[in-house]
């Protein structure tokens, strides 16, 4: 489980890895936490492609990471989602809040 | 419903967030034997990750107590989840399974009980306050093997 930062420019990208569960996801929030208020780019996109699995702990985390952006005046996408972590992003709506692609 | 026990398998693991993906494995690895789709799978693993974290967060919110997690297969391809803690219990279930209702800090989305819901064909809530909560879910896999 890990979170990899590659910038350019403003737009920053943060590709996750590994679980997005309950046990998983505190680090990982923490991480994003740090990397959005020291970097505070102007778009971020976060890259599920390497997440192996992902529950209602991961949606918590893309509202966290969507709220602490509006806050800093930035917008946030989530791309390259795997179908597992898609099902439960649809199930619970968020499209409807984070853009997915 | 009377349904008959094809076979049934039990484990009880303490609460650290450590066993979630535990029994999500260990869920998935007997579902196994009703070869299911990836995505029947996906969605097994997704409600157990949901019962049982709420049972490591909300459960137990200061101590370390057992869970115990019963598989069973029971006809028609049909495969029961049932995750039991002796926690703190829910006050009120149908607020609790309401979308969005969570009693926790902003680590959690509220959307657990929803998120099993909509994978499992039922889900039942049993729960008693200082007594603990019992959740049973069954989903009822295609068969694509002649038996
Ligand atoms: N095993 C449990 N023991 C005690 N309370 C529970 C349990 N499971 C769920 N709850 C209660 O139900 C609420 C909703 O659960 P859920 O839909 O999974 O959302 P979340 O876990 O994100 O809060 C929880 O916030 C908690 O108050
Ligand atoms: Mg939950």
């Amino acid at each position: 489980m890990s979170v990899t930062v590659t910038s350019r420019g403003s737009c920053l990208t943060a590709a996750l890895s590994g679980d997005i569960d309950h046990h998983g996801a505190r680090t990982m929030m923490r991480e994003l936490e740090e990397i959005i208020s020291e970097e505070l780019p102007r778009r971020l996109e976060l890259d599920l492609s390497d997440v192996s699995f992902m529950d209602s702990s991961g949606i918590a985390l893309l509202l966290m990471a969507k709220r602490q952006m509006e806050h800093a005046g930035g917008t946030l996408r989530a791309t390259h989602i795997p179908a597992q972590a898609r099902r439960v992003l649809d199930a619970a709506g968020v499209g409807r809040l984070v853009p997915l692609e | 419903m009377q349904h008959i026990v094809l076979d049934e398998a039990e484990v009880s693991f303490p609460s650290r967030s450590a066993n979630e993906g535990f029994a999500r494995a260990a869920a998935a690895c007997f579902a196994a034997r009703l070869d299911p789709t990836l995505e029947e799978l996906a969605d097994i693993r997704t409600a157990v990750s949901e019962a049982v974290t709420n049972a490591v967060v909300h459960a137990y919110p200061d101590k370390i107590g057992k869970i115990t997690m019963r598989l069973r297969l029971l006809e028609d391809s049909v495969l029961e989840i049932t995750v039991r803690d002796k926690g703190v219990g829910i006050p009120d279930v149908k607020k609790a399974r309401e979308p969005l209702f969570t009693t926790g800090s902003e680590e959690r989305s509220g959307m657990g009980f929803t998120i099993m819901e909509s994978f499992m064909d039922s889900l039942q809530v049993r729960s008693a306050v200082g007594k603990g909560t019992t959740i049973t879910m069954r989903r009822r896999l295609a068969r694509r093997t002649a038996q």
